[in-house]
């Protein structure tokens, strides 16, 4: 009886060890799914949307408004120079995982690219092509280069810091101070920190500092 | 286990192999097309 006993288990503590790696195999392509899957559907999303983009921008020549537009579609052409000549990102309307899905999004209802308030763009930092990867890297007087649909907007990076995730006045007209009426254009970067979690949130910030016709 | 799975499979080797790389790849694809975006936003990593 001991033995039957003794053999049972030797047979349930195999089948759990060999059931192991296949698991192992399919956490292993499940993370190569998030860092290099994910992007690859960004990637296919983005050439779509700076296309898009493109035409909008041929279309209105500079006479258009700033623009709302429609949740997903693309609203204005993110550069970084400091993150490299090839780093453009479509901005989309919305920031919920289908809008995040295809790249950075901006925070509806917050200040349009140029305008008097916050410019509120939120992002992945290491799936879905991770826009926001490298915000980190950010420094004070950095250019962030934001081409709208009526003209080409440069903000510069004023401040760069990390809180928690409640800490949501960061995104507040005039940021930090809830119901201030805002007088300047200032624009807010958020996305998740460290790399791998979401505990934490980066926020880069900066301010308005050059309006000027788009170079198409 | 996977010797009784092997064993279990119908044919010689050669179609053997074919039938494990065959359902090894519709798992693989089913997983990457279907499975992994479905969970990948509901997975908190940013």
């Amino acid at each position: 009886m001991r033995e039957e006993d003794d053999g049972a288990v030797r047979t349930v503590v195999r089948v759990i060890g060999e059931l192991c790696l296949p698991a192992g195999l399919v956490l292993l392509l499940f993370y190569a799914y998030l860092l290099w899957g994910t992007g690859a559907e960004t990637e296919r999303e983005q050439h779509v949307l700076q296309q898009r983009l493109g035409e909008v921008f041929d279309r209105d020549r500079g006479h258009a408004g700033p623009g709302a537009v429609r949740l997903g579609d693309a609203l204005a052409l993110l550069r970084i120079p400091r993150l490299g000549a090839g780093y453009r990102f479509a901005v989309v309307e919305g920031v919920g995982p289908a809008e995040l899905r295809k790249g950075p999004g901006h925070f509806p209802g917050t200040a349009l690219p140029g305008q008097v308030g916050n410019f509120v763009l939120s992002g992945h930092r290491t799936t879905y092509a991770a826009p926001f990867n490298r915000l980190d890297e950010l420094r004070r007087g950095d250019d962030i280069v934001v081409d709208a649909r009526d003209a080409r907007y440069t903000y510069e990076v004023t401040r760069k810091e990390v809180v928690d995730p409640g800490e949501v006045d960061v995104v507040d007209p005039v940021p930090g101070h809830p119901g201030r009426r805002p007088t300047t254009a200032v624009m807010t970067m958020t996305t998740c920190h460290p790399e791998f979690s979401a505990a934490q949130r980066l926020v880069v910030q900066g301010v308005l500092v050059r309006r000027e016709e788009r170079q198409d | 286990m996977y010797r009784f799975l092997w064993r279990r499979l119908p044919g010689g080797t050669a179609l053997r192999l074919a039938v494990v790389l065959l359902l090894t790849g519709v798992t693989v694809a089913a997983l990457w097309y279907v499975v992994f975006p479905w969970l990948a936003p509901r997975v908190p990593i940013g």
